[in-house]
This record gives C-alpha cells, sequence and structure tokens, in this order.
C-alpha cells in the first residue's frame, strides 16, 4: 500500500551516510561539553520520523487528490503555527485567534490569487507545498508582528496614555507602533528578496535543482515563490497589527492591562 | 452653568478585584484648584483617570457641567478634562508639532501665532518651538506636556503629580504657571500632590485620600495651618514632609 521510501538499498545507504554528520556532532559536543548529545539524539530520531510520516500522509493525501484532504491539511497547519506563534505572545488577550486569524488570512489570499491566475492548480501537489511555505513565512509574521506590538505597547504605554488624555483613538494613540511593527515584520522578507541569490540560493530553488530541473526552471518557480511570500507577509503583517493593537483597547479607548 | 464643573457621588472603581476607590463622594468648583494629597496607593491617581475615563467606575456617578460623563462622547470629554502625567512622555516631532497634536485630532490646524501663544502661557521659551521635542530638559518636557493639554482648550486639567520629578525651581515654575492659568481663566485645576508644602502653596481646598476613601475635604487653612489645622491631615503632612525629602519651598 505504501510506496517504498528508500527505492533501494542505494538510497537507504545514502540516508544513513547523511545521518554520520550527527554523530560527528554529537562527538564534538561530547568533546567540548556542550552537553547536547541527547537532545541531538532525541531532535535526530524526531525528524527522521516525523519527515517520514508526513511523506507518507502527503503521498496519500496527493494519490487522493481530493480537495477536502487539501483543504484540511492547510487548516491545520494554519492552526498549528497560529497556535505556536500565540505561545510566544501568552500576555496578548486572544493571541491564538490573531495567529490563526492573520496567518489563515494571509494564506488563503495568497494561495488563492495565486490559484485563481493560474499560477498554481489546485491539486495536493502545488498547493500544499506552495501552502507550507505560506503558512511558514506567515507565521514568523505573526510572531514578529505580536511580540513587537507587546513589547512597545509595554515600553511606550505613557505616550499612548498621553495620546489618548488628549482625546486620541486607539488606533491615533498608536499609529507609530502600528507602523514599527509593520514595518519590523516586513523588511526581513524585503531585505531576502533584495539578495536572493546573491547571499543564498533559496530553499525551492536548491531542491528543484537537487531534483535534475534545469537552473532556470527552478529560477521561475524560485521568483513566483519570493514575491508570493511578500504577499503572504505584507497581508498577515497588516492583519496581525490591525488585531493585536485592538486588542489593547477597550472600545473606550481606554488602554488593557498589559500585566500578564 | 452651576456653580460646580464636576460632580462625583458614590464612586467605587475595582482593579482586579481590589477596591480601589471605595463611595468617593465630592464635587468641585468651576475655577478652583482642588489639590488631592494622601498615601502612595490611597488611589489618587485612579481618582484622575476615573474623570477622563481613562478607567471606568463600577458604581456610582461622575458628571462634568451637569452631564453624566458617560453621556458625553469619550474623545470629546477627554478634549474638555485634559491631563497632565507625572512621567512626561515628548511625542514624536518638535516642540510645535506636540502642542498642535490635540486639535490636529479635530482636523483643526492650530496657527503659529497660537502655538507661541500657547508656549508663552507656559513659559516656554519660544525659540524651542522648532526643537525636538526629545531635547528638552525635564522642566520644559514638563511645560511642553501642559503646553499640549492647554491647545485643546480644555475646562478642567487633571494634573497627576506634575512636579514630583522636577528640581525645586522647575517645581515653582510649573507652579506659577498653572496658577496664573487658573487665576486669569476658569481652568479648573484637579491636581494630585504628594506634598503638603505645594498643597500649601497652591490649593484652595485640599482633599485627603486613604486607602480609596475620602478622610477629609476643606480649605487649605481648615486643613493645613500649622497652627489651627487639623490634626489628623497635618499628621499625614508631616510624615510625607518628613520622610519623604522632597522639595523645600
Amino acid at each position: 500500500m505504501f510506496p517504498d521510501l528508500f527505492g533501494s538499498m542505494n538510497e537507504l545507504m545514502r540516508l544513513l551516510l547523511s545521518a554520520l554528520f550527527v554523530v560527528i556532532a554529537a562527538g564534538v559536543s561530547r568533546w567540548q561539553h556542550a552537553d547536547l548529545e541527547q537532545d541531538l539524539l532525541i531532535a535526530t530520531v524526531r525528524s527522521f520520523i516525523q519527515l517520514i510520516l508526513i511523506g507518507y500522509a502527503l503521498e496519500l493525501v496527493f494519490n487522493q487528490d481530493n480537495p477536502i484532504f487539501t483543504v484540511t491539511i492547510l487548516m491545520l497547519m494554519i492552526w498549528i503555527a497560529g497556535w505556536t506563534s500565540a505561545s510566544r505572545a501568552k500576555t496578548l488577550r486572544h493571541a491564538r485567534w490573531i495567529g490563526i486569524i492573520s496567518i489563515g488570512v494571509g494564506t488563503v489570499l495568497t494561495v488563492g490569487i495565486l490559484v485563481l491566475l493560474g499560477v498554481f492548480a489546485f491539486v495536493p501537489n502545488d498547493i500544499i507545498p506552495v501552502g507550507g511555505m505560506v503558512v511558514g513565512s506567515a507565521m514568523s509574521t505573526a510572531t514578529l508582528v505580536m511580540t513587537r506590538l507587546i513589547t512597545d505597547f509595554r515600553d511606550q504605554q505613557l505616550i499612548i496614555e498621553s495620546k489618548l488624555a488628549l482625546g486620541a483613538t486607539g488606533r491615533e494613540a498608536s499609529l507609530t507602533q502600528f507602523r514599527q511593527a509593520i514595518r519590523s515584520a516586513m523588511i526581513p522578507v524585503v531585505d531576502t528578496t533584495k539578495t536572493v541569490g546573491l547571499i543564498k540560493l533559496p530553499g525551492a530553488m536548491t531542491g528543484m535543482i537537487l531534483a535534475g530541473a534545469s537552473p532556470l526552471e527552478a529560477v521561475r518557480l524560485q521568483i513566483i515563490v519570493m514575491y508570493m511570500l511578500v504577499g503572504a507577509v505584507t497581508f498577515t503583517g497588516l492583519v496581525a497589527a490591525y488585531l493585536t493593537y485592538r486588542a489593547f483597547f477597550t472600545n473606550d479607548h481606554q488602554l488593557v492591562s498589559l500585566e500578564p | 452653568m452651576t456653580e460646580w464643573i464636576v460632580e462625583i457621588k458614590d464612586i467605587t472603581l475595582k482593579r482586579s478585584g481590589k477596591l480601589v476607590l471605595d463611595q468617593v463622594s465630592l464635587s468641585i468648583r468651576r475655577g478652583e484648584v482642588l489639590v488631592v494629597i494622601g498615601p502612595s496607593g490611597s488611589g489618587k491617581s485612579s481618582l484622575l483617570r476615573c474623570l477622563n475615563r481613562l478607567e471606568t467606575i463600577q458604581s456610582g456617578t461622575i458628571t462634568f457641567d451637569g452631564n453624566n460623563i458617560n453621556s458625553i462622547p469619550i474623545l470629546s470629554l477627554r478634549q474638555q478634562i485634559g491631563m497632565v502625567f507625572q512621567k512626561t512622555a515628548p511625542f514624536d516631532g518638535t516642540v510645535a508639532d506636540n502642542i498642535a497634536f490635540g486639535p490636529q485630532l479635530r482636523g483643526e490646524q492650530l496657527s503659529h501665532q497660537e502655538i507661541l501663544e500657547l508656549m508663552q502661557h507656559v513659559a516656554l521659551e519660544l525659540e524651542l518651538a522648532d526643537r525636538d521635542a526629545k531635547n528638552l530638559s525635564g522642566g520644559q518636557e514638563q511645560r511642553l506636556a501642559i503646553a499640549r493639554a492647554l491647545a485643546n482648550r480644555p475646562a478642567v486639567l487633571l494634573l497627576d503629580e506634575p512636579t514630583s520629578a522636577l528640581d525645586p525651581i522647575a517645581t515653582h515654575k510649573i507652579e506659577d504657571v498653572l496658577l496664573h492659568l487658573s487665576r486669569t481663566t476658569d481652568l479648573t485645576l484637579i491636581w494630585v500632590s504628594h506634598s503638603a508644602e505645594q498643597a500649601r502653596r497652591v490649593a484652595n481646598r485640599v482633599l485627603l485620600l486613604e486607602e480609596g476613601r475620602v478622610v477629609r475635604l476643606d480649605t487649605v487653612d481648615a486643613l493645613l495651618d500649622i497652627d489651627h489645622g487639623d490634626p489628623h491631615t497635618l499628621a499625614f503632612a508631616r510624615g510625607v514632609d518628613d520622610n519623604g525629602a522632597q522639595e523645600q519651598p
């Protein structure tokens, strides 16, 4: 029922040989008393099992080619990303919802637009890897926006309240912090986009080249991926910043207590 | 127009289950300087924050100019009841930008002349108008905060220990500015202070809060006169002025 993961003994050998690096790393850790051997062992075994399970799961979904499966997997990814993101923003009210909604909106808009424009087809082979990249970027963005706003609201509470006391709405009082959060979320992706190819070859492109695609083919996909991630980060950043700043104010434009 | 500009009736404020203000009632006269004193944590700042609804009371009523403050649109309420905080927080931009902030929220553009007049009211040197607001001394920052609040043409100014972070010279300058304003305009000052000495210098009436309750409310002479004042208030005053090592008059 399951396709053979390793294809041949040769493939299995390749995999085992790559594990040699982990053994070397463990050796270095022991030698330098970094005390990471156990963590390394757990990480290695965990990643092995996780990836193999995901491999089989994806194989199954790809073979089914059922849109419900595809959508479910995408939603699951968004859900997990939202929770992960929120775990970095524990002091924020409704952090989980902010994470899930902002990542969800960013992902659905980006993937949706790409499908509508016909760049990708709505088939699991396209949507799941593309969705994974988008959700991953959106997750970092949501975390960045939430944590940045939490820090800024805490550090600049007095400025914000002084503006409220002059009759500013919550939005007006926190406009500077709102803009800073969006900037800080977008700067990494803008910088990566600027230097792409010069500093490192991005993952999608590397993968395609390794799998035997021509560099030009790989570049074509990479360009799409880069622009797509800019979109995802922008949509998610905007929604996350909007929902986060709202969580700091009551309807009467009062600052919500920032204590955990 | 009634004599009372603010009337507070039986208000209670709880914060995370803890009683901060307990059945507080008092009325404040138009144009008077009411100084609120009391130990730390007695609810002085919280009382101010309820008046411009930075916090919401759980029970009781507050009226401003005869209207329940809950029925006044909150942003308009905060323009009419301005507030100056203990610590200063200059906004981005120049001194002039800072002063123009409040009116700008309502789409009203202050002229350069109006800005200079406001600076004059608070004794800010006029050449500071184009200076980055973050390059001011503590006393200048606090006078800027007062000018910023005055730009909204408030009827009441809430002052939350505006001089506690300042040296005696800057403190006296602020007191002079505020007293001058209160004498030449109808502005009502509700002034939280940690210093009974300051209360003696500026107050018409004094309110002593303890554990969120009104303990005394009377004229400054009745409460704080060294010879004939109220023993309880004087005991408190001696306590803070002796231990606090606050400013010397």
